[in-house]
């Protein structure tokens, strides 16, 4: 048997592949572009993608879903965002696709019994709530908390920012405090799958710079009440179950950056060909030329070591070095990729119309966003290098 | 309620077809898939089937180089199984040709309430393949369909026409075509792709449905295709001078036309 590591050997993705390109063709980039200039969630997309169980891909089997690991999770992504859909169709699915993977792997029986089946079929839309305005890169930080009822249930409140699609989510992935241990940096934290109650919840979109058709918002939380069973996991071991979803969260955002680099250089290829300036096209120029070719081999780079992560955590293997490498790896590469087609498409590539200055602010957002690249080396040089800590 | 779409594999119209100069018709040797124009009776057989409560769908199509794309697309969407006829001996094949195969394809597919095609296909368009499979099944034929319900025993049709459409009956079985974009074909699921790989395609030859070779294909050819010739260059258009009138000449130039 010849193994490769191009993913449409394998005929699971092929399928995976097939489907997503099919409902994608039918939402263009003047689509996305609407829905980002106008700010609006892109919900004929996402419907379409629900209906077809891509949005449910990941979920068990057993909840109604595709019961797929995160290749086929990773197919979707990075097949949305290679349409020109970028981060503004990958990320409104996402959330729903791979957020609840704590709740998969260490929710009760009951909170999978209510949510999971809704996620499957795309009804139940998630959101993210962890950051804070003075928590960031340091979860460890965070101050929201989460006080006993007296009753068995929890009062929360708070002040999150940056969480993702919480005005369209019905219920948000919370981080709170519940207990202090000086003793463990990790410790005292809990995750609740909570309701977005708009008695309680205040949410207001933050102006940015890009991926406008999904808001990311500032969420205050006034004394919210959350029933016990909302609790995913062991108390106290919030942080920790978060970390699991760690590296399938960096093989999905390396996923959608090779999207994002890949309909970028598409866009790059076909102007160079076609714009004739001093009597050629474009394109005879190297230095036009050599950095698309550059930007490609890059993002072939990222993929294949994306793939190498994906099929190891699907596999139970440890996997930490290639989807830290495979995030930062293919952040760098989109944002190459997305530069360069805004150079070779000259004072075009300026203009909305053309597309590619919407993945240019969308793949910078991959360098930041949900972690930095200088966190991603912060792994390798520790965990892989072995070299002292920074934090 | 058992529905037989008949569906096209045709070379991907995004891809710049070819003439083969030698034969002086389409290249059809890459990979086919399936013709647009055929997912909306896929469509509609799925749904008049699901509205019957059971039954299943069948496909028949004729294609070269035992093709099963654009057939599993539209087992992916839902249907049930396929008949496949492939066989060297249909190259070159005319529309009569295609029909009278698809006519005993849809015999062996098993007995069928109702046949549905496209009024024409996307790369052929000689839209005569429904009528002449009718006929020679001695079956009933309503053409241009916009929907279809089962009432007992019949088919009503509201098939369209220029100025709206006409209501008519037919007893079944019968073949109806099927407009274009008169149905939202659903986009195949996770669950479907993965199904439509273990789906049954009963792939047979021209001998298989008791035809003889001669009658089909170039040998069976009631016509020759003697001359390809480029397309006339379009001609200038007409300038309308606007003395204060121009208005009414383009109003009379698009009814003339019929376009409005
Ligand atoms: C569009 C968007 C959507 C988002 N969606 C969500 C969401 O849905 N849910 C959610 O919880 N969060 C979300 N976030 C927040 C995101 O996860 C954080 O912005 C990210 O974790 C960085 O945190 P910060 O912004 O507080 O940066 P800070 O932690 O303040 O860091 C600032 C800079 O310092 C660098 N830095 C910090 N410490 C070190 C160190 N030890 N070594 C080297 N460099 C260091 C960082 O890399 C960064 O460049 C989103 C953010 C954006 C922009
Ligand atoms: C360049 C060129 C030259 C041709 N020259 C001739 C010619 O000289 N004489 C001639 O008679 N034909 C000719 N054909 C037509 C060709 O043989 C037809 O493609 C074929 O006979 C079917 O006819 P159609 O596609 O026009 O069918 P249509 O009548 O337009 O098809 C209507 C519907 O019938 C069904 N159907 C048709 N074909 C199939 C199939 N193979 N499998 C399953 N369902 C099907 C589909 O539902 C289709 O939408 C030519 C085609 C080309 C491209």
């Amino acid at each position: 048997m010849v193994v490769t590591t191009d993913p449409h050997d394998d005929p699971t993705l092929a399928a995976v592949a097939e489907g997503v390109d099919r409902v994608c063709a039918d939402f263009d980039d003047d689509y996305w572009s609407a829905c980002d200039v106008e700010h609006r969630f892109p919900w004929e997309f996402y419907d379409a993608m629900a209906a077809g169980g891509w949005v449910g891909i990941a979920i068990p089997e057993a909840h109604g879903g595709g019961g797929q690991g995160i290749a086929a999770a990773a197919m979707v992504l990075n097949r949305v965002a290679a349409s020109g859909a970028a981060m503004n169709g990958s990320s409104a699915l996402h959330l729903t696709m791979f957020g609840l993977n704590p709740v998969v792997r260490f929710g009760n029986d009951r909170l999978k019994d209510t949510f999971l089946p809704r996620a499957a079929t795309g009804e139940l839309h998630v959101a993210f709530g962890v950051t804070e305005p003075d928590a960031g890169t340091d979860t460890s930080r965070i101050s929201t908390r989460a006080v006993d009822d007296g009753h068995g249930g929890f009062v929360v409140t708070g002040r999150k920012v940056w969480t993702t699609k919480a005005l369209e989510s019905e219920v948000v992935l919370l981080l709170t405090r519940t207990d202090t241990d000086p003793d463990d940096r990790l410790g005292g934290l809990t995750l609740f799958l909570a309701d977005l109650d708009e008695r309680h919840v205040d949410i207001r979109p933050i102006p940015k710079l890009g991926r406008n058709a999904v808001a990311s918002c500032e969420v205050a939380y006034d004394r919210l009440p959350v029933e016990g069973w909302r609790m995913v996991g062991e108390r106290g071991q919030g942080f920790r179950h978060l970390l699991h979803g760690l590296n399938p969260e960096r093989i999905l955002l390396a996923a959608m950056s090779c999207g994002i680099g890949e309909a970028a250089v598409r866009r790059a290829v076909a102007y160079a060909s076609e714009r004739e300036v001093f009597g050629r096209p474009i394109g005879a120029n190297q230095s036009i030329s050599h950095p698309l070719a550059v930007a490609h081999m890059q993002l072939r780079a990222a993929a294949a070591v994306m793939w190498d992560a994906a099929r190891r955590y699907d596999a139970d293997l440890p996997c930490g070095e290639q989807a830290n490498t495979a995030k930062y790896l293919a952040a760098e590469a989109a944002f190459l990729a997305a530069d360069r087609a805004v150079q070779t498409l000259g004072g075009m590539g300026y203009a909305t119309e053309y597309h590619v200055e919407r993945y240019w602010r969308e793949a910078r957002l991959q360098r930041i966003a949900p972690v930095s690249q200088e966190m991603t080396c912060n792994y390798v040089a520790q965990q892989v290098l072995g070299l002292p800590r920074s934090y | 309620m058992n529905v037989v779409v008949c569906v096209k594999q045709i070379p991907d119209p995004a891809d710049p077809g070819a003439l083969d100069p030698s034969t002086k018709t389409l290249k059809r040797d890459g990979k086919l898939i399936l013709d647009e124009s055929d997912s909306y009776g896929v469509e509609m057989a799925l749904q008049l089937v699901d509205a019957a409560g059971g039954g299943e769908v069948t496909l028949v199509s004729m294609a070269p180089n035992s093709e099963v794309g654009g057939l599993r697309t539209a087992l992916a969407m839902g249907a049930a199984k396929a008949v496949l006829v492939s066989d060297d001996a249909l190259k070159g094949s005319d529309a009569l040709g295609t029909s009278k195969v698809l006519a005993k394809a849809i015999e062996r597919a098993g007995a069928a309430d109702l046949i549905l095609t496209a009024t024409e296909s996307s790369d052929g368009y000689t839209g005569t393949v429904p009528e002449m499979v009718a006929e020679l099944m001695g079956l009933p034929s309503v053409t241009f369909a916009k929907s279809i319900t089962i009432d007992g025993g019949a088919a009503k049709v509201q098939r369209q026409t220029e100025a709206g459409y006409d209501d008519v009956e037919c007893p079944l079985p019968a073949v109806v075509s099927v407009t274009a974009g008169v149905v939202e074909p659903r986009y195949p699921s996770f669950k479907g792709i993965m199904a439509a790989k273990s789906k049954p395609v009963d792939e047979v030859t021209v001998a298989d449905l008791g035809i003889d070779a001669g009658a089909v294909g170039w040998a069976g050819g009631g016509q020759e295709i003697v001359e390809v010739a480029e397309a006339e260059a379009r001609e200038a258009g007409t300038i309308v001078e606007d003395d204060g009138e121009g208005f009414q000449k383009v109003v009379d130039y698009l009814s003339e036309l019929k376009v409005i």
